[in-house]
């Protein structure tokens, strides 16, 4: 187990390397020159090409590309056009406020998406079941910006019960931590709770069919053991996959939810970043998002072993 | 008093195409400590009439209907808990599928410790301990260490042996097995019926037997209930069956069994089988239902429905046509 751990980490390596060429070369062939940006709309061309080159942004590209991943590599993302700060500590001041969101958002989600999967499989065909299915269906349709405003205005400004937007870091404490992260992470979750509850209701279906589910009746078990315990821990496989790959839609989904709620993070970062050219935050927050995503493959992968003895590697 | 004493046990299903009357208008009863086997083809509705006296036919779009008096009891009226704490712990059942009627992702000492701790209120290490003690009583070695695995770990036979402590763990006084041994080998089926003979005689427990393989019958059931489309057409204790068979249904099942040695004494034959297929149970049958196979069918068989009637000692068949033993026969 340990040993395979470490095998998939070692194979992440590959995979962040095709990553950080992307990105990297992404940048370099997307329009706009970032030395123009930095020298301003009054430099001569002569102070554009000494900023281009104090940057190297006249060597060749796989020179940039090599003396760039160098850096990373000693722990260096680079340092900021904009603001001349390093682009690690950037992120660094971000990064809480992004986190607290994705984990409050999938708490949630799983506290609400796969019990209402379960019951709309066990009920399956009833109007419990098509009013789920129809919630679901809904959710999935609505953008994440349409439902943070709707949710903003009626919870937060009409009924004065959240506050409309802003963050407070954990170390205020807790309460109001979670106080400001309700209503973004509802309206960030909306999507990932519709996937969700729609493939735990597939998977359960399917696994209620099988005869050790009727072996579990015959045995005289409740309602809620056979669907939690026998039912739920052999539909887990694909309830996790998808829990796994939606973390892509949590990401995406992040950037807005940032902006819609004023929530300073990676996201609203990434934005600014994007709007100034600052290639050096672009990347570094690229490269950050894809480690993340792929860790997160991998615990989905050892999740797997958790829940299906029959899954070893 | 019958332990279990069915009446007149109608399990329907509504279908798109109609009712289907799986299990039509069926009466028996087991003894205690008895060994009924109910025999029949495939669709016959012997699966349905086990499952419809544990009550486990999804309704809808099932429906049951008649009495199904279990000491006294009449199961169908219980309420829904009430029902969940017979099963598994009075009336226990073995299914067909040892391969998957077991939770492939919870350990075999979970899965025989669960009845113990719901039906009995024991703690999770008295449930383990005696899950333990169960294993070795059904023949598995190295119980304490098989209680920690997955069946995916276990043979076929193994399986089967862990569905039977599970069936036996909370001593229950009637065991429904529904082709026990149909999915095993041949050498291992003998050694699972052995084994819950053995168990049968130590708990003291009453079985019904669904099979359609005549050895296993002759080789444990003290009764017999012939069931052909939805019906019970003959019913008698198991030497009386096989040495005096008189529904033609019956007759044609016993005909249909190869006999050791048969290609050598004549010319080799083919095995003798019925013609024809189960009926589809979608329509009321007007008349016998084996009338459309029958070598002996006649109008009045298509026209009016034989009853049962008394044939022999304890022997009932439902036939127009069947002999009645001769009193001094």
């Amino acid at each position: 187990m340990v040993s395979y751990i470490f095998r998939r980490i070692l194979a992440t390596m590959p995979v962040m390397a095709i990553v950080a060429l992307f990105v990297f070369s992404l940048l370099y062939i997307a329009p706009g020159d970032p030395a123009a940006v930095i020298a301003g709309d009054q430099a001569s061309p002569a102070d554009v090409e000494r900023i281009r080159q104090a940057l190297g942004l006249n060597r060749p590209f796989l020179v940039q590309f090599g003396s760039w991943v160098w850096r990373i590599l000693h722990g260096d993302l680079g340092t900021s056009i904009f603001t001349n700060l390093p682009v690690g500590s950037l992120i660094a001041q971000r990064i809480e406020p992004t986190l607290s969101l994705m984990v409050i958002t999938l708490v949630l989600t799983l506290l609400i998406a796969v019990p209402l999967g379960v019951v709309a499989a066990w009920k399956a065909g009833t109007w419990l079941d098509r009013t789920i299915m129809a919630f679901a269906v809904f959710g999935f349709s609505l953008p994440v910006f349409v439902v943070g405003y709707v949710l903003a205005y009626v919870f937060a400004l009409h009924l004065e019960w959240l506050p409309v937007q802003g963050y407070t870091p954990l170390a205020e404490g807790f309460w109001p931590w979670l106080v400001n992260l309700i209503l973004p992470a509802v309206a960030l979750g909306c999507v990932y709770i519709a996937l969700i509850a729609r493939i735990t209701r597939a998977a359960m279906l399917e696994v209620l069919q099988q005869d050790y589910i009727r072996t579990a009746r015959a045995k005289g078990l409740g309602q809620n053991s056979i669907l939690f315990v026998h039912a739920l821990k052999n539909a887990a496989v694909p309830i996790v996959t998808v829990i796994g790959i939606g973390i892509a839609l949590l990401i995406g989904g992040a950037v807005v939810t940032e902006s819609v709620f004023a929530i300073p993070g990676l996201g609203r970062l990434t934005i600014d970043a994007i709007l100034r050219r600052d290639y050096p935050v672009i990347q570094g927050i690229v490269l950050l998002f894809s480690f993340l995503y792929v860790l997160v493959n991998l615990m989905v992968d050892v999740t797997y072993t958790l829940v299906d003895p029959r899954i070893r590697y | 008093m019958a332990l279990l004493d069915v009446q007149n046990l109608q399990t329907h299903f509504r279908t798109p195409e109609g009712v289907n009357r799986a299990v039509d208008g069926v009466s028996f009863h087991v003894d205690e400590g008895e060994t009924l086997a109910i025999v029949g083809e495939s669709g016959c509705g012997k699966s349905v009439t086990s499952m419809s006296l544990m009550r486990l036919i999804p309704e809808p779009p099932g429906k049951i209907a008649g009495s199904i008096r279990f000491q006294g009891k009449d199961l169908l009226q219980l309420s829904e808990p009430e029902m969940r704490a017979i099963r598994g712990n009075d009336i226990s059942m073995i299914f067909q599928e040892p391969m998957t009627s077991l939770n492939p992702v919870l350990t075999v000492g979970r899965q025989i410790g669960e009845t113990l701790r719901m039906h009995q209120g024991l703690d999770k290490q008295a449930a383990l301990a005696r899950a333990v003690e169960m294993l070795t009583l059904v023949g598995i070695p190295e119980p304490a260490r098989r209680v920690r695995e997955y069946p995916h770990q276990l043979s076929g036979g193994m399986r089967q042996r862990v569905m039977i402590a599970m069936a036996l763990a909370c001593n229950p006084k009637l065991l429904i097995a529904d082709e026990p041994t149909t999915a095993l080998d041949v050498t291992i089926q003998a050694q699972i019926l052995q084994l819950m003979l053995d168990l049968k005689r130590r708990v003291g427990a009453a079985i019904v037997l669904i099979t359609h393989d005549l050895g296993v019958v002759a080789e444990i059931a003290e009764r017999v209930m012939v069931m052909y489309a939805g019906r019970k057409v003959e019913e008698a204790p198991v030497a009386e069956l096989f040495r005096s068979p008189r529904h033609p249904y019956t007759q044609g099942l016993l005909g249909a069994l190869p006999r050791l040695g048969s290609s050598l004494t004549g010319a080799a034959r083919r095995l003798a089988e019925i013609p024809g297929q189960v009926p589809s149970l979608k329509q009321r049958i007007e008349g016998c239902v084996f009338a459309g196979r029958c070598p002996l069918a006649t109008d009045l068989c298509r026209e009016f429905a034989p009853g049962l009637e008394e044939k022999g000692p304890r022997h009932i068949a439902a036939c127009h046509y069947a002999p009645k033993e001769a009193a001094a026969a």
